[in-house]
């Protein structure tokens, strides 16, 4: 887990050039079945999106040269990665390590909006919704991707995790410790 | 006797997040009107009631239910019902601001514990020992108004437990009398358990410039790198005759730990963390940090400071009514 008073990592701008070209569709087809696969393993988080479960979101990582619009289709989500502002009711922005902080529970939400690194536009309860319905989800981006790997699973979590340290990018939920 | 940390959790996650970090006690509430921060996206429903209490009793902490809106004339049921399903899942106390709640449940729950809630504004020995004598209340939240002697005087007349907010949003006004955010929403925190709001919520970013609505007013304007206002109604930027600033309050966030020492002389039982809207991340370390503030204080050793400004609102924080400096 990245200290959460260090400053937030931007993602390194020839890797984000590279994005400008890269073709959108696999992108958008593999993180349709990633984003389904969560709403399997996660009921819960569509659940508590409640009457926002059909809202169209744009999720919005301010250091890349896309977006990422979410429509969570009561618990059949699709994903469309585009480049431009996108289309959503709600649109939450900021720099992705921020955004994948708050996936981990590595970063408070609020604290992150009052500092402006994260930016609400849009429906704002819907944002704040869909935020609170992740922040209980507990979900673990790489114990994810690496159960969608197969075989694989053990290499690709160990390669996280050293990009983790060496970013300082929450990639993974952090372990929690009992202190009492 | 150490005080007690009572912490918000405004979902499952976050509530095993404070008992992990060390909060002796949790407070959260049904996923409906009953409860008085009806937020999109938290609460509890059943079934993560009956699982977030059996968890917390694992860890030898306590969960309080807050059922502490006003019922609608004719809606008492959903009230009630809230009641009997927060004793059936095991709550150590249901926290109420209701008289005819507290009646109902005095007479058909009497087994189970009850606290008087912020809403209910009690801010008198008088009045808090009619609740006490009434309708059986062990503690009061005391309303963000008072100062610490005035809460000492209170806990001399009284033998009903005090808990004081010690972290957090702060509500300027005794919150279970204040209406303004109905005035621009149509909505409030007794009718509706919301004050401002999200739904009414509105932000506009003009090439840095950020403007905050609400209800279609704007409640506040800041400009580059300065950090972002939620519009709450009494935290907003007015002009009035020949002023123009935060004419309430300015949106700054309560920290009293630097005085745990003289809310304990005072005699309060139990501090209150606000924030149940707030993430697991946020309660983790703010019960992490009280948690220690009060073992240290309990020790005779001496407090930890200057934690938790990062996360609170407009990053600037208060000590709110319990000095009297503010405006
Ligand atoms: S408008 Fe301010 S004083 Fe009134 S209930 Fe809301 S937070 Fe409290």
């Amino acid at each position: 887990m990245p200290p959460s008073d260090a400053p937030i990592p931007r993602f390194p701008q020839p890797l984000a050039l590279g994005l400008r070209v890269a073709p959108l569709l696999p992108m958008s087809l593999s993180l349709t079945v990633y984003a389904r696969r969560i709403a399997q393993s996660h009921p819960g988080l569509f659940k508590r999106l409640g009457e926002y479960d059909s809202t169209p979101f744009v999720l919005d990582p301010t250091d890349l040269p896309i977006v990422i619009e979410l429509q969570p289709n009561k618990g059949r989500p699709s994903v469309r990665v585009v480049r431009g502002a996108g289309q959503g009711e709600a649109r939450i922005a900021g720099p992705l390590a921020a955004l994948l902080g708050l996936v981990h529970g590595a970063y408070d939400g609020d604290a992150l909006f009052f500092s402006r690194d994260l930016v609400i536009e849009g429906d704002t309860s819907a944002a704040l919704a869909l935020r609170n319905a992740v922040d209980d989800a507990e979900l673990d981006l790489s114990e994810e991707i690496a159960r969608l790997t197969g075989p694989f699973a053990a290499p690709i979590k160990q390669l996280m995790a050293i990009a983790e340290r060496r970013t300082g990018v929450s990639l993974s939920r952090p372990e929690e410790v009992d202190l009492w | 006797m150490v005080m007690e940390i009572v912490c918000p959790a405004g979902t499952p996650a976050a509530l095993r997040a404070a008992v992990k970090a060390g909060a002796h006690t949790v407070y959260c509430g049904f996923n409906d009107e009953t409860n008085a921060r009806n937020f999109p996206g938290l609460n509890f429903n059943r079934e993560e009631m009956r699982e977030g209490i059996a968890f917390a009793k694992s860890h030898g902490a306590k969960v309080l239910v807050a059922i502490n809106t006003f019922p609608r004339a004719g809606g008492e049921e959903m009230w009630h019902r809230a009641v009997a399903d927060a004793e059936a899942c095991g709550a150590h106390a249901v926290i109420l601001a209701d008289l005819g709640l507290l009646a109902y449940t005095a007479k058909t729950h009497p087994g189970l514990r009850r606290h008087l809630s912020v809403q209910a504004a009690a801010a008198n020995a008088d009045m808090i020992n009619f609740y006490g004598t009434e309708f059986g209340v062990k503690r009061v939240v005391l309303p963000r108004v008072l100062s610490v002697p005035e809460i000492a005087a209170i806990n001399k007349e009284t033998e009903v437990e005090t808990e004081v907010f010690v972290f957090g949003g702060l509500c300027v006004m005794a919150e279970g009398r204040c209406s303004l955010s109905s005035y621009a929403t149509g909505r409030s925190p007794n009718m509706n358990g919301v004050c401002s709001p999200a739904s009414h919520v509105e932000y506009e970013d003009n090439g840095g410039v950020l403007d905050a609505r609400l209800g279609g007013y704007t409640i506040h304007r800041v400009g580059k790198g300065e950090s972002a206002p939620y519009p709450t109604l009494c935290k907003g930027c007015f002009s009035a005759g020949e002023k123009t600033g935060h004419l309430f309050e300015d949106p700054v966030s309560l920290n009293a730990e630097a005085l745990l020492p003289e809310l304990q002389k005072a005699g309060v039982t139990a501090l209150k963390i606000e924030g149940r809207q707030r993430s697991r991340s946020y309660v983790a370390e703010v019960v992490r940090n009280f948690r220690a503030a009060v073992d240290a204080l309990d020790a005779g050793r001496p407090l930890p400071t200057g934690m938790l400004a990062r996360l609170s609102e407009g990053q600037a924080t208060t000590t709110g009514a319990y000095k009297k400096t503010w405006r």
